[in-house]
């Protein structure tokens, strides 16, 4: 019998597919209430530290070097009260085989699919992530499928997404591209039972596992170099794998920074929006995918999310999107860098939050990515002049998205804004209370929520007494 | 005529508006959701008509005839001034103006 192909057939398949193409049964670790089994999901599920590490440099992937920007530095100091202004380094991801962290990623996840026998991979991202699993993919000898929100209703693609579809095809991806819309997860679905092909998340533990290799080699290079850990870690934050990973590598080092999460601002524009689409000058690392993943992770596509930001972060600035232009061309013309937007989101916050600590201390911006046509900040910058966003010097306060761009009229101007992570956690409390309508959490409950929200029982047992 | 075994792009509509997601807003859920993707053409076939690729990972699709030898034309846009303004500034606050 053929099965029914309609938009609400396939959703209502979601469990089994997914179960099929993960290979995990997330029913194991399920407490029949609001909390599960994290640390157990990560366990059991994903590999060792030392098992990554194997893993990820047999295929070349890790152990990128940490540069440290004197020149920035001596910007910020020169924005920056008198002693103040912390050392600015960056761990540089774009060393990468494909030119991003996301190949730590996609390094266990294919590595997994492979031996589990599974003939190919699958993966539904517009980002690196397709690169970097096209990347593994073709290491491995795996087949490889890319599906990719691409373009709005006219056709015209926002110019970064077009150059990772280009990438994802010259390392050897079919990448099936869409319009504008959620039910791109419809047609990842349909590819899913279609090919019987391994799901290589981003969420599983394998994808976020990977990533706290990279946390490991901070915390390592910087004693080896510094003869100390950093004093602050930004991460730029989407769906929180990166964070997640990250922090959770700092802690199996013994290290434990200030853990910052930084995302571009995109306030008010809707991200599944068919004519907001194409007014937005960054696809990742903005607050349309940062603030409700942070708020509620398992909106994912696997049931439970292996990333689970809020569990680590200590504070969450968002960053105006021209200061993150601004930010990328001075890496340009003070330290002889050209890297791609992601990181740049998270050093222009680091160029901020380095004029709040003493010149002794230390911020390392954890990643940098690739950059080339399509993905520099001419083109970008380029493409939203074409498409009616005024671009500007000025103060990046005054910035509203998908109506201007405002370029720091002088550096001092460039101000991280912190979101207010209590709010988050409230919602988190929230949220986890409707979707799996308990009105009276258990003790176990109250717990992981109290991990969940990185707070304690009081504050969790605080939040469900204000909400009756 | 574009000859079986060309390396070609198809394009589809997957979702008319009438089928799109409860949860897309109003001016996503006035258009199509729709597909293009490449592959190798399964018989000989005009530029526009329905036909049927092999893409890479050996599935079949099929869709309109939209393009041959597709190719990118993806670039570093039109300059933009403001770049240059951005250079000068930073280059005279760190190593003053004679550099």
């Amino acid at each position: 019998m053929t099965k029914a192909n309609d938009y609400a057939s396939v959703m209502a398949r979601k469990p089994e597919i997914m179960i099929k193409s993960v290979g995990i049964d997330y029913s194991k670790f399920e407490s029949g209430s609001i909390a599960f089994d994290y640390e157990k999901m990560m366990k059991e599920t994903g590999y060792s530290l030392k098992e990554m590490q194997n893993i990820q440099y047999s295929v070349n992937v890790g152990n990128t070097p940490i540069l440290e920007l004197k020149n920035i530095t001596a910007l910020a100091r020169s924005c920056a009260p008198k002693g103040k202004g912390a050392r600015i380094f960056i761990k540089d991801e774009a060393c990468n085989p494909s030119g991003s962290f996301k190949a730590r990623r996609a390094a266990t996840a294919v590595y997994h699919a492979k031996k589990l026998g599974y003939k190919g991979v699958i993966s539904a991202t517009s980002g690196n992530y397709g690169a970097a699993v096209a990347s593994q993919a073709a290491i491995a000898g795996l087949k490889c499928i890319i599906v990719q929100e691409c373009y709005d209703s006219k056709g015209v693609g926002q110019p970064e997404i077009v150059e990772k579809a280009r990438k994802c095809e010259a390392l050897g991806a079919e990448v099936v591209q869409l319009s504008v819309g959620p039910e791109l997860f419809y047609k990842f679905l349909l590819l899913l039972e279609e090919t019987g092909y391994f799901n290589a998340s981003l969420y599983t533990p394998f994808g976020i596992g990977g990533v706290e290799t990279l946390g490991y080699e901070i915390s390592m290079q910087f004693r080896e170099k510094y003869g100390k850990d950093p004093d602050v870690v930004v991460c730029t934050n989407a769906g929180g794998g990166n964070l997640t990973g990250t922090a959770r590598g700092l802690a199996k080092a013994g290290a434990n920074p200030q853990i910052v999460a930084a995302s571009v601002s995109l306030a008010g524009l809707h991200m599944a929006s068919d004519t907001a689409f194409n007014k937005k000058s960054f696809t990742t690392g903005h607050t349309g995918f940062g603030v409700p993943y942070s708020s509620w992770p398992d909106r994912s596509d696997v049931p439970r999310s292996a990333a689970r930001p809020l569990r680590y972060m200590d504070r969450y600035v968002t960053i105006a999107q021209g200061s993150v232009f601004y930010m990328t061309e001075a890496l340009a013309s003070l330290e002889g860098l050209e890297k791609g937007p992601a990181g740049n989101t998270a050093l222009a916050a680091a160029f901020a939050l380095s004029q709040e600590l003493d010149q002794d201390k230390t911020i390392i911006v954890q990643e940098t990515e690739y950059t080339g046509a399509g993905k520099h900040i001419q083109p970008q910058l380029s493409f939203a002049r074409d498409n009616g966003i005024e671009i500007i010097f000025g103060d990046p306060k005054e910035e509203i998205p998908g109506e201007n761009i405002i370029l720091p009229s002088h550096p001092s101007l460039l101000k991280a804004t912190d979101i207010d992570l209590d709010h988050m956690r409230k919602s988190l409390i929230k949220t986890a209370m409707a979707t799996y309508h308990v009105e009276n959490p258990t003790k176990e409950d109250i717990l992981f929520l109290a991990e969940e929200t990185k707070t304690n029982v009081e504050y969790v047992k605080a939040q469900i007494l204000a909400r009756g | 005529m574009v000859a079986k075994g060309e390396w070609v792009r198809i394009y589809k509509i997957i979702l008319q508006p009438s089928e799109r997601a409860p949860q897309v807003p109003d001016d996503t859920k006035k258009v199509s959701l729709e597909l293009w993707v490449k592959g190798f053409l399964m018989n000989d076939a005009e530029m526009g008509e329905n036909v049927e690729i092999e893409t890479v990972t050996g599935r079949t699709e099929e869709g309109k005839l939209i393009e041959v030898n597709p190719y990118y034309t993806h670039d570093y846009g039109k300059f933009i001034p403001e770049l240059l303004v951005i250079d000068k500034q930073t280059r005279d606050i760190v190593f003053g103006g004679d550099r």
